[in-house]
């Protein structure tokens, strides 16, 4: 059988494709979860009951005065759960707490006919609350030790001596916010029993499988009795991937208490206040350069907040620790990291997983450097680039490290950035209360899940006797495209045309004990096992068509639904046809298919190994203009280059590429997740929880200018068609316009003076950075002994 | 009266005993109609927009869009409504000829990724498809749009397509997914709407007229007067009733403060509330036309008021919202109160007693607070004529489409021979309530407009107010803005060379 990444000629991968349900989408008519509710009758609705305390303990819950609202079907609490009453995988999550962990957190559930009814049934449970102390800052958990987990290092060398011995020294201290998913389609779920006597979840979820595991043992019941569907969910971006579970299981609870469908269906203050979002982060570092600019050592800390429980913090942590050295090679590193305990929601998986706050870290120790070294931050960065041999602090090689080199350097090219540099000093000389600058920042990402055990995915292949094929396989649809690419696939194995391949919806019935659909992962995995199965079943075919034909098997043909001999041009065989010629000699038309990720290894106690497959590369340049009087800005182009091997599907990467960008700036521009630190009544109480005071990015935050280019002639060895994943790379890409938007507002002041720069870099945080640069200028106006600042420690804060 | 219905996507839908807290987008969802979704609840996502059928200047319509998630049911009684599935005008998955020409640009350029903000976005792109002002043979050369993946190369640097699409119009909708670019190509790639399109055809004829709609159920009654007089009266003896124009922020209230008003009032079809009149000394505007029906109206009389427009919230909000139920509300971060107090606006207050005029300086009173007496309905606006011919509207907040303001600042100056006649300006966002920066058009008037005078102005400027910190900002950094909004005015009204226009 020919590798994974060669594909065969006339490759229906390879082929820009609209969505596969765009047409569905555009109309209205594409499901979703909660859409389902609608089409049933006798449906349930669930409301939580909220708690008004960060850190509690539950005295009395009285769930009778809601039973009298008219239309309340029922209560759940913790004495209903058959089974074990914990929502999570590490048992740290009870479905019905008797300790509120953080403020609106659910201490019971109300069914009723309708959501109004549900609603009021709500208000009318009476819970008594023990205040307990509370934890509601990531500073404060880390002055009490408030901490959970492990607390891992990577490290290599020796830091502390190579900081000692290093030409310059330099520290800081940075923040990073975290972010919501706000994904358009809030948590749902819809479960039933079914005729046959099973639980029936319908379920807006990344990991059905997981899904099905606690609501399984939340039921008391085994996975077997338990089948859980995904028609497609309205985004996701990790939100989906552990937060889904309790939900289903509450409606699944209900569903087999009633024997009615229940419908959980959060609104958007629910999913804001219930569920976690990424992590904040706290990070200290100290970093030594050589003269001409290279990273002899860093030694960090970094801290996440991970809520109220551990949910999948450990692994975004590890990740964290994974990509704090980015593109850059960094001969002695010492790294701890240590997860918070606080009292809010879980903070749990978001596209990046911890990848966009460990290269935070190291974009900001370069940005806030560069001008000290007297050295453009681009240069500096470029000057720090691993080379080829050299391997990650956790032992890894860096594997086509010169493909790093030539994105940055056809990236410089393509966006024209000498020129424009130029173009941006004779804007900025001659306008006073403006300023632009570029930001250029590289991206390496590890593929495949730290988690070794994950890497591994099944589909089901069917071929009917007409010759029309469906697949199943185990990734789920979250607008990202993967059953797009999965039909692509499928063609090009089968040598069909794409109009042939049907995809069902994710069900576990289907394809069992499925990783989530997450770590950029989804295609690698679900592709490979799809791929598997058809190869099975052309393998068996082509035997058919070489009797037929009269050939050796290995000669054998599958083009565009046609099966030929090699070098045939006339006389082949219409693939419906070979198909029933098959079924005729008891020849099977199906099969499932199956994938693991070979040479993984990780040892997660000393954090060495191999943990990716292969590395991501891209690069971007962003291009922002601030305005002095407001430190309000505009994105006035972005340029990328990027690194999907050759890619499966061009306008699905390109999609991924451009949204995920948008979303990281969002992140490290706009969204600000602000809670309650105050000592008063709603202490931990999360007051960004609504579109009108959460902001996302809309088209005003797009770049007016947006250019993504693939980098070409890429195929990656050993993976499905020669692909590369896309998923998460990008979003880190919008690192480039946090250092533009920091070198922007250092241009309102002296050269050689190292920005500080909040984060997010909201108009106010850069008005700040620009406000302080300004009064620096002034000062530096004033006459004599004011010229090239030494290099100096610098504390951040 | 005739029984309550909706026409939806051609047929008529009836809606006899609905509750009147049932929202538009619930009951077209409950009639299987599940393409509009409900992604925040409060205007802001567009997930839920629809079109409906708007009057429009003499017998004509226009299609709007509108989110269903705010509006009650009931206030669409005998009203055309246009959904994503509507517009293709079939059920089920179809061929892209088969689509609509938004449909089908949105789905072949990948606009759309998990879908469940398309059938909103598909609606609002519908609404400027059909507008009879957008000139789509394209003043100037086409500008090529798509991806150089797929052979094509990208839009240059516009808010208005070659086509003359407004991308303003689509700054109601949110989506996560694909960061807008493939939106923007599909909305730019859009022409004219075939000669015999039926949607085009249907703005043609007169909108349906707004029919006198009584209902109650679940303890609350809906009412849409026929008369003033009608109005009045039911607003004496109801002191306590929900007045409902575009239900923009009456809908939050309901959605997510779970107010059950016993009595809905909906006024925004009411004839003597939308009026605009255009006299030798002043302009009237009626308090229920909706700010985009004012902007059209105006048609650029007031400069300062077509700064403000654009930065109001989204379109999909201007076509519902009113100037009544701005001042109504009371916001201390309203937008519009700035604009009208620089403008030295005033508000008529109509109830059975009579009417009477009160200055918009002395209107508020406190956090959501006016001298508005019950019973009493705000009527009209009035901008006194001549205009003063210096003005600004600055909006300072987090993001520059559709957002709330952390502080908003209005400036109207009369300069005579170079030195300040008149100053008035009009803040939001530093107080409890829209205030005059008295103390700084005190500084302003009888000085030169120098940067000398801009700078003390400044400083005066900066301690307006009583700024508070929140989660928009700071109340250093709204104090900053206050000082700096002068800074900039100065920098954008003086005729020095080196001060640019920020765009």
């Amino acid at each position: 059988m020919k590798s994974l990444a060669d594909r065969p000629v006339n490759p229906v991968v390879g082929v820009p494709v609209a969505h596969e349900s765009a047409a569905l989408h555009v109309t209205g008519t594409a499901l979703y979860t909660d859409d389902l509710p609608i089409r049933n009758s006798d449906v349930l609705h669930a409301w939580p009951v909220q708690a008004p305390h960060a850190h509690a303990r539950v005295t009395a819950l009285r769930t009778a005065p809601a039973l009298g609202v008219p239309g309340v079907a029922r209560v759940l609490t913790a004495a209903d759960v058959p089974g074990i009453n914990d929502s999570g995988t590490k048992h740290d999550e009870p479905l019905f707490p008797s300790e509120v962990m953080y403020y609106g957190h659910a201490v019971c559930w109300v069914l009723a006919e309708t959501p109004e009814a549900a609603r009021l049934g709500a208000e009318a449970v009476e819970v008594d609350y023990e205040p307990l102390a509370s934890i509601v800052t990531l500073a404060d958990a880390i002055e009490k030790q408030s901490f959970q987990g492990d607390q891992p290092t990577v490290a290599r060398g020796d830091a502390g001596a190579a900081l000692a011995a290093a030409a310059h020294r330099f520290s800081g201290e940075v923040e990073i916010g975290g972010q919501e998913h706000f994904y358009l389609e809030t948590h749902a779920s819809f479960v039933y029993v079914d005729e046959s006597g099973q639980v029936f979840v319908h379920s807006s979820t990344q990991h059905p499988t997981e899904t099905q595991e606690i609501v399984a043992h939340v039921l008391g019941l085994t996975s077997s009795q338990v089948t859980v569907q995904c028609l497609r969910m309205g985004g996701a971006f990790g939100g989906k991937e552990m937060q889904p579970h309790g939900f289903a299981a509450v409606a699944a609870l209900g569903a087999t208490l009633t024997g009615r469908p229940v419908r959980v269906r959060l609104n958007r203050t629910q999913d804001i206040t219930l569920t976690g979002k990424r992590h904040p982060f706290a990070a200290s570092w100290e970093a030594g350069f050589d003269d001409d600019g290279r990273l002899v050592a860093l030694r960090a800390t970094l801290t996440s907040d991970g809520g109220w429980s551990l949910d999948l913090s450990q692994h975004v942590l590890a990740r964290a620790l994974c990509h704090i050295d980015n593109a850059y090679w960094i001969p002695n590193i010492e790294v701890l990291g240590r997860i918070a305990k606080t009292n809010k929601t879980s903070q749990t998986a978001f596209r990046g997983f911890g990848g966009p706050q460990g290269m935070f870290v190291i974009e900001e120790v370069l940005g806030r450097c560069a001008p000290l070294l007297g050295l453009e931050p681009s240069e500096l960065r470029r000057r720090n680039f691993y080379t080829p041999g050299q391997s990650t602090p956790y032992g890894q090689p860096v594997r086509h490290a010169e493909r790093l080199h030539a994105v940055w350097e056809q990236l410089l090219g393509r966006a024209d950035v000498e020129r424009r540099r130029t173009d941006i000093a004779d804007f900025n000389a001659t306008h006073r209360h403006l300023r632009r600058a570029l930001g250029v920042t590289p991206v390496k990402f590890g593929i495949s899940f730290n988690l070794t055990a994950f890497n591994q995915a099944g589909a089901l292949v069917h071929v009917y006797k007409d010759g029309s094929v469906l697949i199943n396989h185990g990734g789920t649809e979250m607008g990202q495209g993967l059953h797009t690419k999965m039909r692509q696939v499928a063609a090009t194995a089968l040598g069909v045309s794409l109009a042939s391949i049907r995809l069902a919806p994710t069900r576990t019935d289907k394809v069992p004990n499925t990783s989530a659909t997450a770590a950029s992962s989804g295609a690698d995995l679900n592709g490979a096992a799809i791929r598997n199965a058809c190869d099975q079943i052309r393998d068996r075919l082509a035997e058919v068509a070489a009797r037929k034909l009269n050939i050796h098997p290995d000669d054998v043909r599958f083009d565009d639904g046609t099966v030929t001999g090699i070098g045939f041009s006339d006389d082949g065989i219409p693939f419906a046809e070979l198909v029933n010629d098959a079924y005729f000699q008891r020849v099977s038309l199906w099969a499932a298919g199956y994938y693991r990720t070979p040479g993984l290894h990780w040892d997660a106690a000393r954090m060495q190994g191999e943990p990716f497959k292969y590395f991501t590369y891209a690069a971007a340049v962003s291009e922002v203009e601030v305005d002095g009087f407001t430190g309000a800005y505009r994105l006035l182009r972005a340029d990328i280059v990027h690194d999907v091997g050759d890619s499966l599907s061009p306008l699905i990467d390109v999609g991924q590429i451009e949204g995920g960008f948008v979303q990281g700036a969002g992140w490290l521009t706009l969204e600000d997740l602000r809670w309650d630190v105050s000592e008063g009544q709603r202490r931990g109480r999360l007051d960004t929880q609504s579109a009108s005071t959460y902001k996302l990015p809309s088209f005003s935050e797009m770049p007016e200018d947006f250019r993504v280019h693939l980098f070409e002639r890429a195929t990656e060895s050993g993976v499905i068609y020669g692909s590369k994943a896309v998923g998460e790379p990008p979003l880190m890409l919008a690192l480039s316009v946090r250092e533009a938007l920091r070198s922007a507002a250092a241009a309102f002041g002296p050269d050689g003076r190292s920005v500080e720069l909040a984060s997010p870099a909201t108009p106010e945080a850069v008005y700040w950075a620009l406000d302080r640069a300004r009064t620096a200028a002034r000062e530096a106006a004033r006459p004599a002994g004011m010229d090239a600042p030494v290099p100096a420690p610098v504390r951040a804060k | 009266m005739d029984a309550t219905q909706i026409t939806v996507n051609g047929s008529i839908r009836p809606c006899e005993g609905i509750s009147p807290n049932l929202r538009l987008l619930d009951w077209l969802r409950a009639e299987g109609l599940t393409g509009a979704k409900e992604g925040c609840a409060e205007g802001e996502c567009g997930a839920c927009a629809v079109l409906v059928a708007r009057p429009d200047g003499d017998g004509r319509t226009r299609w709007t869009s509108v989110n269903a998630c705010l509006p009650p049911a009931l206030a669409f009684d005998g009203q055309e409504v246009v959904t994503a599935e509507g517009l293709g005008m079939a059920d089920g998955a179809r061929t892209a000829e088969e689509l609509h020409p938004v449909q089908r640009e949105m789905a072949e350029r990948g606009g759309s990724q998990c879908g469940y903000c398309t059938p909103g976005f598909v609606c609002s792109m519908a609404a400027e498809y059909y507008r009879p002002e957008r000139d789509a043979t394209g003043s100037g050369d086409r500008v090529e749009t798509g991806t150089a993946v797929v052979g094509e190369e990208h839009a240059s640097d516009h808010e208005t397509g070659p086509n003359g699409f407004d991308l303003s119009s689509l700054s109601g909708n949110l989506c996560r997914c694909t960061g807008y670019r493939p939106i923007r190509d599909a909305a730019y790639a859009l022409g004219a709407p075939a000669e015999n399109d039926p949607l085009l055809r249907r703005q043609d004829r007169p909108a349906p007229v707004a029919r006198p709609t009584k209902a109650a159920e679940d303890g609350t009654r809906f009412i849409r007067p026929d008369s003033m007089e009608e109005l009045l009266s039911l607003l004496e003896q109801n002191p306590d009733a929900q007045v409902l124009a575009g239900a923009t922020d009456a809908g939050v209230e309901v959605n997510l403060r779970h107010s059950r008003p016993p009595l809905v009032l909906a006024v925004d079809r009411l004839e003597p509330l939308r009026v605009l009149t255009l006299g030798p000394d002043r302009i009237e505007i009626g308090t229920a036309l909706t700010l985009s029906e004012v902007e059209r109206g105006l048609a650029g009389r007031v400069p300062l008021l077509d700064q403000l427009f654009p930065q109001f919230a989204s379109r999909l909000i201007r076509n519902a919202a009113t100037l009544g139920g701005n001042l109504a509300t009371g916001s201390p971060i309203g937008d519009t109160a700035p604009a009208l107090l620089a403008l030295d606006a005033s508000v008529i207050l109509a109830s059975t007693g009579g009417e009477r005029e009160v200055p918009l300086a002395e209107y508020f009173t406190g956090y959501r607070q006016s001298v508005r007496r019950p019973g009493e309905l705000l009527r009209a606006v009035h901008l006194p004529l001549p205009l003063a011919e210096t003005t600004a509207f600055y909006k300072i907040a987090k993001r520059r489409f559709d957002d709330i303001s952390s502080v908003a600042v209005a400036f109207a100056l009369r300069l005579e021979y170079g030195t300040i006649a008149s100053a008035r300006i009009g803040m939001n966002g530093v107080a409890a309530m829209p205030l005059r920066a008295l103390r700084t058009e005190e500084a302003l008037v009888g000085r030169p407009w120098t940067e000398e005078t801009a700078v003390d102005a400044a400083a005066v400027m900066e301690t307006e107010g009583t700024p508070i910190d929140d989660l928009r900002a700071t109340a250093r950094y709204r104090s900053a803005m206050l000082g700096q909004s002068v800074l900039r005015f100065y920098a954008q009204t003086s005729a020095a060379p080196a001060l640019e226009v920020t765009r």
